[in-house]
């Protein structure tokens, strides 16, 4: 938001990443990525399934090494230092990991358990967490009868049992109904304006990112595509949008549609032409007219105002779509989202 | 996705009006808004070792059912396999005289009871297929994303590997008492017994007990498919009981099996409890059982710390 601007230069960069990859047999996951996180903000990752967030995500929180290039979390090196990594950053992961035959407190007391926070401090720390994620009620109930709301901020606080600097968030409000994510946002703001955290979230909701992120990077095919505030993002898609539908199989006249003054791009993918223009309302009819008097026929029109929607179709040149991932992780997120509903 | 939008802008706090009505909402849920100045963690190798054992080994003392289960197991195969299987009845019935049908027994089996020689050999048996399943909580693990969030923490890869062949120890060994206690109820010979035989049997258990769960354990260290590791556990929990003295003596099989019984570490650990239980034996001696079976444990356990450095993350 618009501290990001002022901030920039001055504050201190937690994540440092240059020119990271991994691949995972011929398949480049991560292919050379470079970017920031500074402190005290609250840094997106935006991008489809199988775009390369989760495996980003999980090389800087230490669980897969990277194929080539660097990465300093907290300023220590991914690879080198694990085990400092470990220790100053918080995880909360897209899978429900917590233990369903145990009770929630005792999952956050096994977490701190196994970041070798002392019994006398976790139980104490559980406590506060509990109440900062509202879910002292039921502390004492297996996670077994947790709805997937109360799972999620149990993971979350399982999280921050570690007292970390930096929070990484894979996919926090997957599958969650509307409530729910709007409560994970508060805290995840919480988290930020009060205790003073950064915070490194991924997901594929835009709306998402558009209210709760500092700065997004969006990511496709394992690159980072453009990185900005959300507003920057927007104003750089330029003027409006037009879509225009036509009858499949009729022939492709961009160059035509091209030539009118106001219209800046064409796009054509299958029937669709995506069109940007600097007076969307005047240039959308001379588009029609024009393909009319090609003898075409227009079946659908839209105009839009550039949102966050319209700078993540600019920029990576489709919706997000669903990308063929690995099985297991496709599995895991199955599962998530069924227990989210639950 | 229009109701969802119109709910982002309500959340959303880009004026500073906003803000501020969110702190007051949020205020009085938390008096102070700061967490307390961290604790000194614990950053021996070893912390977090007995949680994670003491988490598998939860599910199974809380969960009636199971425990049960697993307690109910090796009675019924030590009255199928003890009983029904008999060869004191197949002896009995060759019309042999008393004084001939003991030597006969006593010089297969180094006892006149088999039931006593068979109570030995359960023994190790619900060790094995306790151990057998050791890895299949690795593979829930990986599956349900728990393995992960370890993982993450600083606690030593080598505990995680741990953690699993002790729960599982820890199980055998409660299991191994109780078959124990039922065989003498249904007519093992307790006249052998010592307290210091009692613990040394048990130690021997645990060393195989320890040598076994690294095993399986190790081999689903990569896996997250629990159709292939069943499949694996039954390829090789049968044959290393089969192989072995467990049932019968090897005097009684031929060469190439009784070779592959005498490097089965079962054997060695069947024949120390023998040894220390009912002062029977059918190879060398306690000093070569307990050898073998230390080696077998440090050298397995040491083989799967070092491979979950390598392998339990990608």
């Amino acid at each position: 938001m618009p501290t990001t601007q002022n901030e920039g230069m001055n504050a201190s960069k937690i994540v440092k990443v240059e020119n990271l990859s991994k691949t995972f047999g011929a398949l480049k996951a991560v292919d050379n990525v470079s970017f920031e996180v500074y402190e005290g903000e609250i840094f997106g990752f935006l991008g489809p399934n199988g775009a390369g967030k989760t495996t980003t995500i999980n090389m800087l929180t230490t669980l897969i090494k990277p194929s080539s290039g660097k990465a300093e979390v907290c300023g220590y090196d991914v690879f080198k230092h694990a085990n400092e990594v470990r220790r100053s950053v918080g995880v909360v992961p897209q899978e429900y990991t917590a233990d369903e035959d145990m009770t929630g407190i005792n999952n956050i007391l096994l977490c701190a358990d196994l970041y070798g926070m002392p019994r006398s401090d976790s139980k104490i720390h559980a406590e506060e967490l509990l109440e900062l994620v509202e879910l002292q009620d039921a502390a004492k109930r297996k996670v077994s009868t947790y709805s997937g709301g109360m799972r999620r901020r149990l993971e979350l606080a399982c999280g921050l049992i570690n007292y970390p600097k930096l929070l990484f968030l894979d996919e926090p409000t997957l599958g969650l109904d509307v409530q729910t994510r709007t409560a994970v946002w508060r805290y995840i703001k919480t988290l930020k304006e009060d205790y003073h955290m950064t915070l490194f979230m991924t997901t594929h909701y835009l709306e998402e990112a558009d209210s709760v992120c500092d700065r997004i990077a969006i990511i496709d095919h394992g690159h980072i595509i453009k990185t900005g505030s959300p507003e920057e993002l927007k104003e750089s898609v330029g003027g409006d949008v037009i879509v225009v539908s036509v009858k499949e199989s009729e022939p492709d006249i961009s160059s035509d549609i091209a030539q009118i003054k106001l219209v800046t791009s064409v796009r054509k993918n299958d029937s669709t032409y995506r069109i940007k223009a600097e007076l969307g309302e005047e240039a959308s009819p001379q588009i029609t007219d024009l393909i009319r008097s090609k003898g075409l026929h227009v079946t659908k029109v839209s105009l839009t105002k550039p949102t966050l929607d319209e700078a993540y179709l600019e920029f990576t040149g489709r919706s997000l779509r669903e990308e063929e991932v690995d099985k297991l992780q496709m599995f895991r997120q199955r599962v998530t989202m069924r227990r989210a509903r639950s | 996705m229009d109701t969802d939008k119109i709910n982002s802008a309500n959340v959303e706090t880009p004026s500073a009006d906003s803000a501020v009505e969110q702190k007051q909402e949020a205020s009085p849920m938390v008096k102070e808004r700061k967490f307390r100045t961290p604790p000194k963690p614990n950053t021996s190798p070893l912390h977090g070792l007995w949680a994670l054992t003491n988490r598998d080994l939860r599910k199974w003392y809380l969960n009636p059912i199971q425990l049960l289960i697993s307690l109910i197991q090796p009675i019924i195969w030590l009255a199928l396999f003890g009983k029904a299987l008999n060869f004191g009845t197949f002896i009995a019935g060759s019309g042999a005289t008393p004084a001939q049908q003991n030597a006969i027994l006593l010089s297969f089996f180094g006892t006149t009871s088999y039931f006593s020689f068979l109570a030995c050999g359960m023994l190790a048996f619900i060790v094995l297929f306790t151990s057998a399943f050791s890895g299949m909580s690795v593979v829930f693990d990986r599956r349900f994303g728990f393995l992960n969030k370890a993982l993450t923490t600083p606690v030593a890869r080598g505990s995680i590997v741990m953690g699993k062949i002790l729960q599982s120890v820890g199980r055998s060994l409660v299991q191994a008492a109780i078959v124990l206690v039922i065989a003498v109820v249904l007519g093992m010979d307790a006249s052998h017994f010592t307290v210091l035989g009692i613990v040394g049997a048990f130690f021997a258990i645990f060393l195989m007990g320890i040598g076994l769960s690294a095993l399986f354990t190790m081999l689903a260290l990569r896996s997250a498919d629990w159709q292939t590791q069943t499949a694996i556990i039954n390829l090789i929990n049968l044959p290393l009981l089969f192989a072995s003295n467990a049932l019968f003596p090897t005097k009684i099989m031929p060469t190439w099996l009784q070779d592959i019984a005498n490097v089965n570490p079962v054997s060695y650990a069947n024949d120390a409890t023998r040894q220390l239980l009912i002062g029977a034996t059918n190879m060398p001696n306690l000093l070569v059982d307990f050898s073998v079976l230390i080696a077998f444990a440090v050298i397995l356990s040491t083989i799967g710390i070092v491979l979950s450095w390598r392998f339990l993350s990608k």
